[in-house]
């Protein structure tokens, strides 16, 4: 027979794999975020729930900050990466400052962050980003990334744990996916209204959706940002 | 196929487990049970049972049932209520019911709590928690009223205020600063209310309206939404498509009314001798 010791885990049927110890440095703090780019405008939303498995860590907890007077950046995924990754830009952004003598133009700040995430490439920021923004020429731009730094201008995009409940939405209302009706461009307040009733559809099914919604809009006059309730269960 | 090999008489059958794991390391994905991450609540107070349980089904992440019932009919005297596998929690309470039913016919008398409470244990100690019912059973009989959770591998408590789910600790800690034997009916209803509010604000799994039963020795209430405190807001625009969106690819019209003419071949009456 086999001589035992206290502690000793005996196994007496066939294991398939075997017993790993690893080092799992990643949450999902759930929550969702969308930007929609308008002819002089941006649109930038997300809601303020940041949770865990089944708990609510809290109920307030923004995922957006602006960057600078024409620039918004959204974040979702990990929110321990968010933050760093949020203080990383702003702190380069400042050091560009202080070497040019201006402000980060918002493609620039596009290029950097993809730049900034692909140097993490086999360590990465588990975040989802969405940079909002007006453009050179002050039109309205979106910028989306991958957590490892593949980036796209376009048009809207929603990201975070509801973005495939909104995102063909935002295809179909943005986009005139799959309308034979002519594409138009949307004003801002026909815009405002398909953001606040994707976050509330969002929140009846999707769990981590919730709490407060805080929609950032960026025009030439500067960013005005507005808060609003969503469900709390 | 009939297997030469001696047929067990009961329990599961694992023909097919060699197969299911071959698959598996192929990648394949079984199909998921819908879970009731759920909040449900029951206790004793003066003159019976309250029991108590939010509205939420959960598939994952998402939310496939706003409004659904998971306080279940057992007998006349008896409710159930049930959390995890949604399927298992119906199926069970059923089945029991059934059971309980033709125990009723044949004895003649109101089932009682405890037969309850042993078919359900026993039941789910055969299946080995393979059946995921974790339930809160409150009735009243002969013997006064009697509230029992019974664990899905079929252990079970008796106590005077309980709660299970997923949102059974925020649920608990409502009953924990609150609860006092011999409440009031109302008083009753209130802190039930409470304590799934709790679990419907701070669980994820848990959400949307308050159900609650009340079950005496005179009669029972089912109190179907008793609290709504997640009415959905009106949305800002209207998504009506105008007519043309979708583009007609080909139209075909069929005339589903079959037209028959009939010739009377002869005025002669039927011959119905």
């Amino acid at each position: 027979m086999f001589s035992t010791y206290p502690g000793q885990v005996i196994v007496d049927h066939p294991v398939k794999v075997p017993i790993e110890h690893r080092f799992d440095p990643y949450v999902d703090n759930g929550g969702t975020l969308l930007s929609i780019a308008g002819k002089d405008f941006c649109v930038v939303a997300a809601d303020t729930r940041q949770s865990e498995g089944y708990s609510i860590n809290s109920r307030y907890v923004p995922k957006s900050v602006k960057l600078s007077e024409k620039t918004v950046i959204s974040m979702g995924g990990c929110y321990a990466d968010c933050l760093t990754l949020t203080k990383r830009i702003q702190q380069n952004m400042e050091w560009y400052r202080h070497a040019h003598g201006k402000t980060m133009s918002t493609a620039a700040v596009a290029q950097m962050l993809s730049i900034m995430l692909y140097q993490k490439r086999f360590f990465p920021f588990y975040s989802w980003c969405i940079l909002g923004g007006l453009d050179e020429e002050g039109k309205g731009a979106v910028y989306t990334y991958d957590p490892v730094g593949s980036y796209e201008r376009e048009v809207c995009r929603c990201a975070g744990s509801a973005s495939s409940l909104i995102q063909p939405f935002l295809d179909n209302q943005i986009g005139f996916k799959n309308q034979e009706s002519e594409r138009q461009t949307l004003a801002l307040d026909e815009v405002l209204r398909i953001t606040k009733d994707s976050f509330t559809s969002a929140t009846e099914r999707d769990i981590y959706t919730g709490d407060y919604l805080e929609i950032f809009v960026i025009t030439s006059d500067g960013v005005q940002l507005t808060k609003m309730d969503l469900k709390k269960d | 196929m009939t297997s030469r090999l001696p047929q067990a008489k009961g329990g599961f059958n694992f023909d097919n487990h060699v197969r299911n794991s071959a698959m598996d390391g192929k990648g394949l994905v079984l199909p998921k049970a819908t879970k009731t991450g759920t909040t449900i609540v029951g206790l004793i107070y003066k003159d019976g049972i309250v029991l108590g349980a939010d509205t939420r089904a959960t598939a994952g992440p998402i939310v496939a049932d706003k409004n659904c019932e998971k306080i279940h009919y057992l007998a006349p005297n008896m409710y159930c209520c049930g959390a995890g596998t949604a399927a298992d929690t119906e199926m069970t309470t059923a089945l029991i019911s059934s059971q309980l039913e033709l125990h009723r016919l044949s004895t003649g008398r109101q089932a009682r709590v405890v037969t309850a409470m042993t078919l359900l244990k026993q039941m789910l100690f055969k299946y080995q928690g393979q059946i995921g019912a974790a339930l809160i059973l409150g009735g009243v009989d002969v013997n006064g009223p009697h509230l029992y959770t019974i664990y899905p591998h079929g252990s079970t408590d008796k106590l005077p205020y309980v709660t299970m789910g997923s949102g059974s600790l925020a649920a608990m800690s409502v009953f924990e600063s609150r609860f006092v034997a011999d409440m009031e009916r109302e008083e009753a209803i209130t802190l039930v209310k409470d304590a799934i509010e709790a679990g419907i604000f701070n669980d994820l799994g848990s959400g949307s309206n308050v159900d609650v039963v009340v079950i005496t020795s005179e009669n029972v209430e089912v109190l179907r939404n008793y609290a709504r405190p997640n009415e959905r807001g009106v949305k800002e625009a209207s998504y009506k498509y105008r007519p043309g969106t979708t583009r007609v690819l080909k139209s075909s019209i069929r005339d589903l009314v079959t037209k028959e003419t009939i010739q009377p071949t002869s005025l002669e009456a039927m011959d119905t001798s």
